[in-house]
């Protein structure tokens, strides 16, 4: 640890901090543009200077000054005062001020620091710059006047976004910030640009002239399009939700969220369920609770147990799917949360959990994805894949079709046969593996279809001493945020993924907000009802609609990918006759003469806890490391198995998305986008 | 005066023959693997007790920067660059070097490198230097065919390479980081420091930066050793140094003096006196465009080394000394720097990005007295929040000329703007 002091304040950092991560220890504010904790140092803006003894006598940029033994650091002199007093006029003198019709008005670290720490008029009386805006896509709107070249855009889509295509042409007053060729950014993580540009040059576009930040009620919440449980904000006015922003949270997200989690809330205006419907004579119209609930209770009436089947959805919350499984339970049906058609085993927890840990990936020295593509299906998890591989701490290797990762990976094979190869030890690649002291292996949803793909792994895991008390190198990628908590309340049926629900194996059919397997395989007859919130594929067939929230119209608990339990809140009431599916769930078995032994969500919660307590432990993730426990059952065989990705776009893969004007947006010019040639 | 034997570049003015042959006839390459025999230590030892202060602006002890390198090398390799992007306004000794002397750079590049355990070098030229840039390599490969460098350079058993490299026209690569930045094929944009390049340079391993002349007079003194060059000059502004006289003299030129000649005498000797006579001399920038000018009262006696400069509140810089008649319009020519700096910022830090543009404006402004006189305090006053508060020294080089005129000439600006009102009440 290093010793220094702070406007007298003793305080000590570890070697290799700045003195402005320093000044922030000590309790002491330093104002900053282009310095970001996430970001390497660029030292530009001049806004961070303080005054160090011993050193030069001039104000020194903090950011980018290293710690030293006994060095005493002042924060509030007048030399200081005055040199931020002067790089403040220097950046007014081209920003316009243009606040009144800015969308980061109220939220802009220039506006905020002009009044802290600038002078209260200026005094130049040039003419300003003027540049021109640049078309960075469906997300990010500029206004590049304002821009105040502090390059934190341009590092952020070159170090954590790994898509280099922003950059500063010309010199002088005259740099910009560009892409030159102003195509859509490739990037799944470009909403982040938005969050850290610090004023109004980047600002997201779906959100233009929406709202003033004061207007709107800030809710914490848990990001559900994906597995990996990034802490967000919905930010709502009235009751409508106008954006998601991120929540630090370095455990899982650090600071970042995807662009998917960001701007497909347009998705939660259109295509809503808001009452409920009934099929008669063929065709859906209008009915009550009462009526639909009647529905039900005749259909199931005399119903044997093994007819009855329900599958959940990759968004709902452990709540509602609790509340499922015990109805199912009480009629005897069962209830199935593989949709996507993953093998997966629930003996063990370690069996379908990311057992590295998130954070904890960034310890592997040598990874191998089987069947996944990150980018897509846990683009923030890739930022710190990325990250590790920046480091030059571990190779990348990727079995399954081939991708842009935004690392370089080795690619060893299409099929599990690669895989098999390296379990048995006779390919070449399993050496780089072996020498590893880390090794993590990630399986992704298209390896889990085949159902030998659990037991390779863990197989080539045990010959890499991969499955230590200290390491556990086995990960599975889940893409359904609902799925690791459907697997802790063992939503597995007997047999195969989705086996006694379609196909003719069940009479009765409820689907909670599943729509992402084959509806097409649901026999004519059976009947089948939906409980969701969007009208999307699987409502089209459904004999019962029941109108249920989205995520951020209920409180709702979710266990991430690698078994961290967190909670979201209620941002605005779900539309018309809507309500929380738990709820409707427990409506619904007083009407079927089962009723469920929970009236509030706190019991309903206190149900959860007792029937899996890693429910009762919020905010936890499991201590990683192998137990040493068995291996994931598997046939012995493996016929050829493609790795398929799992989704056309990744921009379009539940419900919400799909009714997002943005992100068919997004769609339409990615695909637009010119393929470099070869 | 210096004697023609004491002189170090004798082909300055390109009279003989620039190739091997001719640097051969003038003593270059002459027992270079016998210098190279004596080891790294005792030539760092003897360049540091030569005395010899970096020739690229800011005199820093030769000797020292290269005993900054590390010693043995912790796997990465390490690096000489030498920076020929001579893009100082007023200055072009470099360019002197590069086209008529190329095998004193040359063999200065392989001793230099020596020392320093590297065994890569590049030279970073000027991208306006073409010319130059051409003949530089033709004389590389006179050197690689002859095996004066290469594998077993001059037969010491030291494999040297040596890669010419040009730049784009950036006047910031000349800046010792940036230069890396652009060798690295980035923008050229400073760097932070630290780290130095001596720990973390070109491609994150150790570099040492020098000038084109630093290199080059490297040789001769290790041939006619430390005692000789530090006798010359004055104490710790030893030996000899090219010097660049332009403007307003009768016979502008470059050439090879003692540090400490005073500026009259540099100037009547070899210049043939300022035009219309010393009492016509108005200003003397003395090193280059980055360094305030100096009014003719201080002309008068001033010695030309980096310390006598410095305590006249001006700098050596590069030697470029640009002198100024009566004639001059000093608000205007100033102005013109500051269109310089104002074209040549990289756009990186704040203040020089937004200042140098400011000032532009204002002196723009200035030359035509369209200005309050207040805005003169302004003016200094923003000179002074650019200087010192960037990454790397432009933002002080683009303030100091304007702190220099405001210093020396502070009345004309205010005559000029005291003119411009009193056009004005007239026209009312």
């Amino acid at each position: 640890m290093v010793k220094l002091t702070v406007d007298g304040i003793e305080i000590e950092v570890p070697p290799g901090s700045n003195v402005l991560q320093a000044c922030e220890a000590a309790g002491k504010e330093i104002p900053r543009f282009c310095y970001h904790e996430k970001l390497s140092v660029a030292g530009n803006c001049r806004m961070c200077l303080v005054e160090v003894k011993p050193g030069p006598p001039k104000p020194m940029a903090s950011c980018a000054l290293p710690v030293a033994e006994n060095m005493q650091v002042f924060t509030d002199t007048e030399m200081v005062r005055a040199g931020r007093r002067g790089v403040m006029e220097f950046l007014l003198i081209n920003h316009p001020l243009d606040c009144p019709i800015c969308d980061q008005g109220g939220e802009c670290d220039l506006q905020d620091q002009s009044v802290a720490y600038g002078s209260d008029h200026s005094r130049y009386h040039e003419a300003k710059r003027a540049v021109s805006d640049k078309y960075l896509g469906p997300l990010v709107k500029t206004v590049m006047t304002r821009c105040i070249q502090c390059t934190r855009c341009v590092r952020f889509a070159t170090e954590i976004a790994g898509t280099p295509e922003l950059g500063a042409v010309a010199r002088g007053e005259a740099m910009e910030i560009t892409n030159y060729l102003e195509t859509t950014l490739t990037s799944e993580l470009s909403g982040n640009l938005i969050d850290i540009c610090p004023v109004g040059a980047l600002t997201s576009r779906p959100y233009a002239f929406a709202a003033r930040p004061w207007e709107l009620r800030k809710t914490d919440s848990i990001d559900v399009f994906d597995a990996l449980g990034a802490a967000i904000r919905i930010d709502a006015r009235g009751n409508e939700v106008l954006r998601v922003l991120p929540r630090p949270n370095d455990d899982v997200n650090e600071s970042w969220i995807a662009d998917k989690s960001r701007f497909a809330i347009d998705g939660l205006k259109h295509r809503r369920l808001d009452r409920p419907w009934l099929r008669v004579d063929g065709r859906l119209r209008p009915a009550g609770w009462a009526e639909a609930f009647a529905a039900i209770a005749a259909r199931l009436n005399g119903l044997p147990g093994n007819r009855i089947s329900a599958i959940v959805g990759d968004q709902c919350d452990a709540e509602s799917l609790l509340a499922l499984r015990d109805l199912m339970r009480a009629l005897g049906g069962s209830v199935d949360c593989r949709q996507d058609g993953a093998h997966v085993s629930i003996a063990r927890r370690e069996h379908y959990l990311f057992n590295t840990g998130i954070a904890g990936i960034e310890a592997a020295d040598a990874v191998l994805l089987v069947g996944t593509n990150p980018r897509h299906e846990s683009p923030v998890l890739n930022a710190r894949l990325r990250k590790i591989w920046q480091s030059g701490q571990a190779h990348i290797a990727a079995i399954g079709p081939q991708a842009d990762l935004t690392y370089e990976a080795t690619w060893l094979g299409q099929d599990l046969q690669a895989l098999a190869n390296l379990a048995a030890g006779t390919h070449s690649h399993q050496s780089v593996l072996a020498r590893a002291r880390n090794p993590a292996i990630i399986l992704g949803p298209a390896a889990l279809r085949h159902p030998a793909t659990a037991r390779l792994a863990w197989q080539l895991a045990g010959t890499l001493d991969a499955l230590r008390p200290d390491w556990h190198g086995v990960n599975i990628l889940h893409t359904a945020a609902a799925r690791v908590a459907a697997l802790d309340l063992g939503l597995v049926p007997q047999g195969g993924p989705l086996a006694g629900a379609l196909h003719g194996a069940a009479d009765f059919l409820y689907l909670l907000a599943a729509d992402e397997f084959d509806i097409a395989a649901i026999a004519p007859d059976t009947f089948v009802v939906y409980q969701g919130h969007h009208g999307d594929r699987a409502a089209a067939r459904a004999d019962v609609i029941l109108p249920g929230s989205a995520y951020t119209e209920k409180s709702g608990t979710y266990t991430n990918l690698e078994g961290r339990v967190q909670r979201g809140y209620a941002a605005v009431d779900p539309p018309g006759d809507a309500r929380a599916d738990w709820a409707i769930l427990r409506a619904l078995s007083d009407a079927l003469g089962q009723a469920l032994p929970y009236d509030s969500l706190d019991a309903v919660r206190a149900a959860l806890a007792a029937a899996n307590p890693v429910f009762g432990r919020l905010g936890l993730a499991p201590q990683p490391g192998g137990s040493g426990g068995e291996a994931p059952a598997g046939p012995a065989e493996i016929s050829s198995c493609q790795f398929a990705p799992l989704h056309e776009s990744y921009y379009q893969t539940d419900p919400i998305s799909r009714a997002s004007p943005t992100m068919a947006a997004c769609r339409a010019a990615v695909t637009q986008l010119p393929v470099a040639a070869e | 005066m210096l004697s023609d034997q004491d002189r170090i570049f004798t082909n300055l003015y390109g009279l003989h023959d620039w190739g091997l042959a001719g640097a051969r006839a003038r003593g270059d390459w002459d027992g270079t693997a016998a210098i190279l025999a004596r080891g790294r230590d005792s030539l760092i030892e003897e360049v540091k007790a030569s005395g010899l202060r970096g020739r690229g602006g800011a005199g820093f002890p030769t000797g020292m920067k290269w005993s900054f390198m590390p010693k043995t090398s912790d796997g990465r390799p390490s690096y000489l660059v030498i920076n020929a992007d001579e893009s100082e306004p007023g200055t072009c000794k470099d360019r002197d070097i590069l086209r008529h002397d190329p095998h004193k750079l040359i063999e200065g590049a392989l001793i230099a490198s020596f020392a320093m355990g590297a065994h890569t070098c590049y030279i970073y030229v000027r991208g306006e230097f073409y010319s130059e840039a051409c003949r530089l390599e033709a004389a590389v490969m006179q050197a690689y065919d002859a095996g004066l460098i290469g594998r077993n350079a001059c037969g010491s058993g030291f494999d040297f390479d040596l890669y010419v490299h040009r730049g784009a026209g950036a006047y910031i690569c000349g800046e010792e980081t940036a230069l890396l930045e652009s060798l690295e094929g980035k923008k050229g944009m400073p760097r932070l420091k630290p780290p130095f390049p001596a720990a973390c340079g070109l491609y994150g391993c150790p570099t040492t930066v020098n000038n084109v002349e630093s290199i080059a007079v490297v040789p001769t003194i290790l041939r006619r050793g430390a005692a000789w060059f530090s006798t010359l000059g004055r104490p710790k502004n030893t030996g000899t140094k090219l010097f660049c006289i332009s403007g307003h003299v009768n016979k502008p030129c470059n050439v090879e003096e003692e540090l400490g000649i005073p500026l009259r005498e540099l100037i009547e000797r070899y210049c043939g006196g300022v035009r219309g006579g010393w009492d016509n001399l108005l200003a003397v920038i003395p090193g280059g465009s980055s360094v305030p000018l100096l009014p003719r009262s201080v002309c008068d006696t001033v010695l030309m080394d980096f310390d006598s400069l410095r305590d006249v509140q001006s700098g050596l810089g590069t030697a470029a000394v640009i002198v100024m008649d009566k004639s001059t319009d000093i608000i205007r020519a100033i102005a013109r720097l500051a269109h310089f700096y104002k074209h040549e910022s990289c756009g990186q830090c704040t203040p020089c990005r937004e200042g140098t543009g400011w000032m532009m404006r204002m002196l723009d402004r200035m030359v035509e007295g369209r200005a309050e006189p207040e805005e003169i305090d302004v003016l200094y006053q923003v000179t002074k929040k650019v200087e010192g508060h960037t990454i790397c020294a432009l933002g002080d080089a683009a303030a100091w000329p304007i702190q220099g005129l405001l210093r020396h000439f502070r009345p004309v600006v205010e005559a000029r703007i005291a003119a411009h009102q009193g056009r004005l009440l007239a026209a009312e």
